[in-house]
């Protein structure tokens, strides 16, 4: 966590530029404990909350605002895989086709999103749809698994196509939701 | 006074410890507002000298009376002089002349209309006033009746406000502390507070969903308790829904089966009615209803199934959006610790039987339904004043966003993102040499801009000429502690920092909010004790008009003696009330009461007997029961 505390004069300081993981004093990469993540996430909201410094001064007020939003952001973005995997691509500078504009062209991802949809939409019965969501769960755990693991072994174009994948996946997982499935368990 | 002076950053909390002045918690109700103070985590509700803990949130204007009075006495003004009260104010906070037409029918004041658009004021006892200038009011009933208790002075609060109220909503409520006196620590969600009453209270840890249905607004949140965190997952509701419109299906009801139109003077009357049957259902399978206007009393009996069926549709909205804050969360209603049941409403055995259906367990209710949320706000401010380790995380409750192309709407921040939160967004030209361009935020989940809150416009001028779509044009929403918005625009490519100007919809301008501070400051407002003697007088009066309404229909009923002892009684008030002392006005007013208890008595035998005028005789016996 950021040491934002001025040690000579003892007031807060402005937040610095430091990224998403730095901000939690979380290690850097895709493997995030969801319970670990909290704790850190309280921890830090704990110190720089503006309700902390509701007796200060209008400039510690302020710089405890900032903090509270970055720390805020740090782990909206940190907590959902997707976001996790987009935020860790865009700061190694490759971020996520599509992202920046560009279409995606992998003739293999499209494909099997056409699958995907077009068993969602033959399903008719609520067994059918369940089974689908149950599929799409296991899916989900085995693809964000092999993000993982690129990640770890700094394969960045690995995580790049997983990471498309994973992002077709909860688009359906959305449209599932509409249709009534039971909504995936949160990892 | 001497000057302390200290190392920077170890400046004690200022009003830490012996203050001059205190803190408090205030919960500013549709119906009724309540405010407490908390003393080492103990929270308590301030009261009056009977021990009686709610204020009304009802202003009454009285023709000649430059102060307003607020609270239970303009309660008993409101059946009698409907046209000089304001009742549930809360409900037009932020609100637009637009917006309230659709209340039209249900507002018993007349909606003040100066065809400016802007704000929505309201014409009453020969004043225009603002739905903030009547929070202020009550505001500053609270805040006088914690300075009478506390013995001091008492100058910050924590107030508590819909988790789903909208900007405009919030804003108009920190403008209505600000006019009443009073510095806002904070802006807390009610469901928030409330569950910071419960889990103090008893260490409480998991997953607790909290059921707010109050006079005039409806919220359901989702927090997760853990180690004095207090974390709202999701949050959901209706601003517009609440208790009153469970007394206005009543009233629609009773005035149905009698069959009679109804003048629009004698709408307030028939709700104060249609309330009172509503509470004594809770308790009561059947209950006899009596209504007198029109020059005709009738009689009604109106059953608890009756009164089920009526609010029925209502009960089962707020389940509707109960479920979906299950859903946003992803909780399922097992995973759940606890419900918590906050506000009035929540007495109606309906409401009980299905809230409890929804999440599968009985509801907390052992703290007093209509204090938990004065009572959490109170532990707050003690928390920001003297320092606490609990820490309230609370969420956006509707998704803020801007008007693009063809009034669609694009969110910028979706609702329950947690805050404080800033997010921007990129937007672009649409012509060549465009060099200003039009921003439109607007609230709400809907797609098309016409069906969300319009919070405000804004006009970024100054974009240095470009060919259309090479500007950028970043629009960034922050929105702070309190859940209030703000909104900057700034052109990025140039480096050119263009002026943004906001002009919200529906909130007072600075020269309104700066007017208004003036004129208070310029009539000096009178002390707490000429307020308090206004407010004896105005009691008195009541309770010499009810009689001598009483006297002229059944003045028959005493003998010549008891006759002129209430007289005797009655003008020794007359001189009392003429006088400046309070006590003697009070002391004038319960004897005259007292005179008149044995006719109260014996009318209400004769009520029995011949049907007789249900309101005018309820309303006497409440009063004589008052004192």
């Amino acid at each position: 966590m950021e040491d934002a505390i001025c040690a000579g004069c003892k007031s807060l300081q402005p937040p610095g530029q430091i990224d998403h993981f730095a901000r939690l004093g979380l290690p850097r990469g895709f493997a995030v404990d969801g319970a670990m993540l909290e704790r850190h996430y309280f921890a830090a909201q704990r110190r720089f909350h503006p309700d902390r410094f509701a007796g200060r001064g209008a400039r510690e007020k302020n710089f405890s605002l900032q903090h509270a939003t970055l720390i805020n952001e740090a782990y909206e973005t940190l907590r959902d895989p997707l976001s996790r995997a987009r935020y860790l691509l865009e700061t190694a500078g490759r971020p996520l086709p599509g992202d920046d504009g560009r279409s995606i062209a992998d003739p293999e991802l499209l494909m099997e999103a056409m699958e995907w949809r077009e068993a969602l939409e033959e399903a008719e019965t609520p067994e059918q749809v369940a089974g689908i969501a149950a599929r799409l769960a296991t899916e989900t755990r085995a693809v964000e698994a092999r993000i993982g693991d690129a990640f770890a072994g700094h394969n960045i174009d690995g995580a790049t196509r997983e990471t498309l994948r994973l992002s077709y996946l909860v688009k359906l997982g959305i449209e599932l939701k509409r249709r009534g499935a039971p909504r995936l368990a949160r990892i | 006074m001497l000057l302390e002076i200290h190392e920077p950053g170890q400046t004690p909390l200022p009003h830490a410890g012996d203050s001059d002045t205190a803190a408090v918690g205030i919960d500013l109700g549709t119906t009724n507002s309540l405010v407490a103070i908390a003393v080492d985590g103990r929270p308590e509700i301030l009261r009056d000298a009977l021990g009686d803990g709610i204020v009304p949130s009802v202003v009454a204007y009285l023709e000649g009376e430059e102060e307003p009075v607020v609270g239970r006495v303009a309660t008993r003004i409101l059946e009698a002089e409907p046209h000089l009260v304001v009742s549930s104010a809360k409900r037009l906070m932020g609100r637009g002349t637009g917006d309230v037409a659709s209340l039209g029918g249900h507002l018993a004041q007349k909606i003040h209309d100066d065809g400016t658009g802007g704000m929505v004021k309201l014409d009453v006892g020969g004043r225009v006033v603002s739905p903030v200038e009547v929070s202020a009011e009550i505001l500053r009933t609270l805040r006088q009746r914690a300075e009478m208790v506390l013995g001091k002075g008492v100058d910050r609060a924590v107030i508590t406000v819909p988790a789903y109220f909208d900007d405009s909503a919030r804003a108009a409520t920190r403008d209505a502390a600000r006019l009443a006196g009073l510095e806002v620590l904070r802006l807390v969600n009610e469901p928030t507070a409330a569950a910071l009453a419960y889990g103090l209270d008893r260490g409480a840890e998991g997953l607790y969903a909290v059921y707010d249905l109050g006079g005039g607004t409806f919220d359901v949140s989702l927090l997760k308790l853990e180690k004095g965190v207090f974390q709202v997952l999701a949050t959901g509701g209706d601003a517009a829904l609440g208790g009153d419109d469970f007394d206005r299906l009543l009233a629609q009801h009773l005035i149905d089966t009698r069959g009679d139109a109804i003048e629009a003077g004698d709408v307030k009357p028939v709700l104060a009615v249609a309330r009172r049957a509503k509470e004594m259902l809770t308790d009561a399978a059947e209950v006899d209803v009596d209504l007198d206007f029109g020059g005709k009393a009738t009689r009604h009996k109106v059953t608890r199934a009756d009164f089920d069926v009526l609010v029925m549709p209502l009960v089962a909205r707020t389940i509707e959006a109960a479920k979906v804050v299950l859903q946003d969360a992803g909780v399922t209603a097992e995973e759940l610790s606890g419900v918590v049941l906050v506000g009035g409403s929540t007495r109606v055995p309906l409401v009980r039987d299905k809230v409890a259906e929804l999440f599968g367990r009985e509801p907390l209710g052992d703290i007093d339904p209509d204090e938990v949320v004065a009572l959490g706000a109170a532990l707050q401010a003690e928390a920001l004043t003297r320092g606490s380790d609990t820490l309230l995380l609370d969420v956006v409750p509707l998704s803020l966003g801007l008007e693009t192309m063809g009034g669609l709407v694009e969110k910028v921040i979706p609702r329950n993102t947690p805050i404080p939160v800033s997010r921007a967004q990129d937007f672009t030209t649409y012509q060549d040499g465009q060099s200003a361009m039009a921003i439109h935020v607007v609230q709400g989940e809907r797609e098309m801009v016409d069906q969300n809150r319009s919070l405000a416009h804004f006009v970024l001028a100054g974009i240095s000429p470009m060919v259309a779509g090479a500007a950028r044009i970043r629009v960034t929403f922050t929105v702070d502690a309190d859940g209030l918005l703000t909104v900057t625009a700034k052109e990025a490519l140039t480096g050119v920092e263009a002026h943004v100007e906001v002009k919200p919809s529906y909130g007072l301008s600075e020269e309104e909010m700066g007017e208004m501070l003036r004129a208070s400051l310029e009539n000096a407002r009178a002390d707490v004790a000429t307020r308090l003697l206004a407010e004896a007088r105005v009691d008195g009066r009541r309770l010499v008009l009810a009689l001598d309404s009483a006297l002229a229909v059944d003045g028959d009923l005493l003998t010549a003696e008891e006759r002129a002892a209430i007289d005797e009684a009655k003008a020794e008030l007359e001189v009392a009330m003429s006088g400046e002392d309070r006590d003697s006005v009070i002391a004038a007013t319960d004897a005259l009461e007292a005179a008149g208890r044995p006719f109260a008595e014996r009318r209400m035998d004769r009520n029995i007997r011949r049907a007789l005028s249900g309101v005018e005789v309820s309303r006497l016996e409440t009063r004589l029961q008052a004192g």
